[in-house]
């Protein structure tokens, strides 16, 4: 009885974690008419919502590119793997990809517990991580080309729009791990400086979906704004559960950071409508180039399929890995790398942007409001572009990134 | 601090509900046969997904009512599945039993994936549902009374079936003294196979709450198969009474601890909470009666 009882909590404790190793060896350099690369998104578990259009919008530069005659004459064939929402798999694929398959670049990860994972991977096999989502900053690698936005290019303009709103007290909402935590830590030094409170701060595991505890937070707080950096699926909990407590964003308005039109219309545009969304690329940006990428993506995954900003930024690295290819004349990761970061502007559904010599990219910032049709209205942008800073002075004094 | 306290008292209350419906499968299967079913948690899944399925074909209110018997009578059914064609042969085997559903469960989960994609569907609450009122300045989503209330009729119908039916003196009997009732001539075959679909059938039920509350993933099953074993263990296995009392503490512990710490941490909190529970008390909240010399 009791030995059997002992046997049903060990079986507890133990789900909770399960992992498997792989290994190998392979080598990089492309030999005949064609070029490997890998495309690791989560196509599985609670990230599928936001990475398989990222897969999508990754392959479809790849085929793009092989209709055109490929990169410096070779065909782009491409590797896809299933991170499955869990670093330690992102981890192993990576090491697959590179050392058993010998690819030459890898297009991929989204939360930063799956980047931070796999970045080891990568520093010992030298090899280069196209890396298309806004993070947290606080890194700074070689190997690995940082596409999506840094603080200042999306939190910071976010919260600067919500100053200039005239909201004075804040509630940080987010999933349990390293982007959500860091991403916070850095808005809360940023709204104590300006004098603003932040009344509570409150985070749920990754895919978890009781909010029941975090919602009576908020009731008791009485915030003026939610900055939410929750991601996947838990934010149609989320949203669900505001709802059914009679907040509605008209009284108690959200800022959502991970939260694009794919999200939005999963969820439901019903459910998120009226909220606000902090990006570098919203669908409805009007634009020649956009419209055709547009075009050229619904033609290929159906005519309601719906477009991110993390979408593009997969798009746009392959197109700047093939730019910076041919450029260094050489596939070899370093001379990429290297050339990425002094290509200059090119341009993109999302406009002309560059990468810095930091590896990351300057882009602009952009504040919408999601309307009931599941897409943005652009109510804000930063004008100008925004030069990358991997390290906020506030939160991190001191640091800065030398590659 | 009082409305907050207030508040997470009423969230502890719905979240044991969810505890409690998920657990009571477990813990019947479980004191009956001594079987962990490690896809109990996939009968949740299971249960969303027919109740996504049911609101395709009739929307709104009635949907959500139809909902229920629906994710019932389908997770009974694979739960039956699952026992007849497997549990039934291994039942001898512990760890056995214990791994062969654990493939089950990942059989489940890809099939989930693969039928209706990996991303989630949502169910949306009829309108009745997605409001809530506000009592002593504790905000109340009818979403969640819903639950309670249909864990309270759920457990009630269990305890009528347990102590008024004939297949309820059965399970009794079994569950006492399997040996014994086999040989006085009760089926016991059939009275295992009964409970599983029972079983399954309240976690079917349990998925249908889950639904209201988030979306519906293959794994969402995942999230609540942990705290539903906690449950079963702290509970005394096999007892009904012990299985409500632990999971209206799990629960309640689980909300309060929310007010001072994050989910995860609570989460946690509710593992080591477990443990040292069962260091004081190794029979659980309630110590089943049996008549065998278990070790």
């Amino acid at each position: 009885m009791i030995r059997s009882r002992l046997l049903m909590l060990a079986t507890a404790s133990c789900a909770l974690a399960l992992t498997a190793c792989s290994g190998g060896g392979g080598s990089n350099t492309p030999t005949g008419d064609s070029v490997s690369v890998g495309v690791l998104q989560s196509l599985t578990g609670t990230m599928a919502i936001s990475e398989i259009t990222v897969k999508n919008a990754e392959m479809l530069a790849i085929e793009e590119i092989n209709a055109t005659g490929g990169v410096m004459g070779k065909k782009i064939n491409a590797l896809v793997e299933d991170g499955a929402s869990d670093p330690s798999t992102f981890a192993q694929k990576a090491s697959k990809l590179i050392e058993s398959d010998g690819v030459s670049t890898v297009f991929g990860g989204w939360t930063s517990a799956s980047r931070k994972a796999m970045l080891p991977v990568f520093e010992r096999t030298k090899n280069l991580l196209w890396y298309p989502v806004q993070f947290e900053g606080n890194e700074c690698s070689p190997n690995i080309m940082y596409s999506g936005a840094q603080p200042n290019q999306q939190a910071l303009p976010a919260l600067e729009w919500a100053v200039k709103q005239g909201y004075k007290s804040y509630f940080l909402v987010g999933s349990d791990y390293v982007y959500p935590r860091t991403a916070n830590l850095i808005l809360k030094k940023h709204i104590e400086k300006d004098g603003m409170k932040v009344l509570g701060e409150a985070y749920v595991p990754l895919g978890g979906t009781d909010f029941s505890g975090v919602i009576a937070k908020i009731s008791q707080a009485k915030p003026a704004i939610i900055i939410n950096t929750l991601n996947g699926d838990s934010n149609v909990a989320f949203f669900k559960q505001l709802q059914a407590a009679g907040i509605s964003p008209k009284t108690l308005p959200v800022m959502s950071f991970s939260i694009g039109e794919q999200e939005a219309q999963a969820m439901g545009a019903g459910l998120v409508e009226g909220s606000y969304a902090a990006w570098n690329y919203f669908q409805s940006l009007p634009s020649d180039a956009n419209s055709k990428f547009i075009a050229a993506y619904k033609a290929k995954f159906g005519k309601d399929a719906a477009i991110t900003d993390p979408m593009v930024h997969g798009y746009l690295d392959v197109y700047a890995w093939k730019a910076a290819v041919e450029k260094a004349k050489s596939f070899d990761p370093d001379a990429v790398r290297k050339a990425a970061a002094s290509l200059g502007g090119f341009d993109t559904p999302m406009g002309k942007v560059s990468f810095a010599a930091n590896q990351s990219l300057v882009q602009k910032a952009y504040i919408g409001k999601l309307k009931a049709d599941g897409q943005f209205e652009i109510i804000a942008d930063s004008g100008k572009d925004i030069a990358p800073e991997p390290y906020d002075a506030l939160a991190f004094p001191g640091k800065s990134c030398r590659l | 601090m009082d409305a907050l306290f207030l508040n997470q008292l009423f969230n502890g209350a719905s979240l044991a509900s969810l505890y409690l419906l998920a657990a009571l499968g477990l813990a019947l299967s479980f004191g009956l046969m001594r079987v962990i079913n490690m896809a109990h948690g996939e009968m949740l899944m299971l249960g969303g997904y027919l109740a996504w399925m049911t609101l395709l074909v009739v929307p709104g209110a009635l949907g959500i009512i139809l909902a229920i018997p629906v994710a019932f009578i389908g997770a009974a059914a694979m739960g039956g599945l699952i026992q007849s064609t497997l549990i039934r042969r291994l039942s001898a085997r512990p760890l056995d039993t214990l791994l062969a559903t654990w493939g089950v469960s990942l059989i489940l989960q890809q099939g989930a994936r693969d039928l209706f994609g990996a991303i989630g569907v949502e169910v949306r609450a009829p309108e009745w549902l997605s409001g809530s009122f506000t009592l002593a300045g504790i905000t109340l989503p009818s979403a969640r009374l819903f639950i309670i209330l249909i864990a309270a009729l759920v457990l009630g119908a269990l305890a009528l079936l347990l102590l008024k039916t004939r297949i309820g003196l059965l399970v009794r009997a079994v569950n006492q003294d399997r040996m014994m009732a086999s040989a006085v001539g009760v089926g016991v075959r059939r009275v295992d196979f009964t409970v599983f679909c029972l079983g399954s059938g309240v976690a079917g039920l349990a998925g249908v709450m889950l639904a209201l509350l988030g979306p519906v993933t293959p794994n969402v099953g995942q999230s609540y198969i942990i705290p539903a074993f906690l449950v079963v263990v702290m509970g005394g296995l096999g007892s009904i009474v012990g299985t409500t009392a632990s999971a209206i503490i799990l629960g309640l512990f689980a909300a309060l601890a929310q007010i001072f710490v994050d989910v995860s941490v609570a989460q946690m909190l509710l593992l080591v909470f477990v443990i040292l529970f069962i260091q004081v008390r190794p029979q659980g909240v309630v110590a089943v009666k049996t008549r065998q010399l278990d070790a």
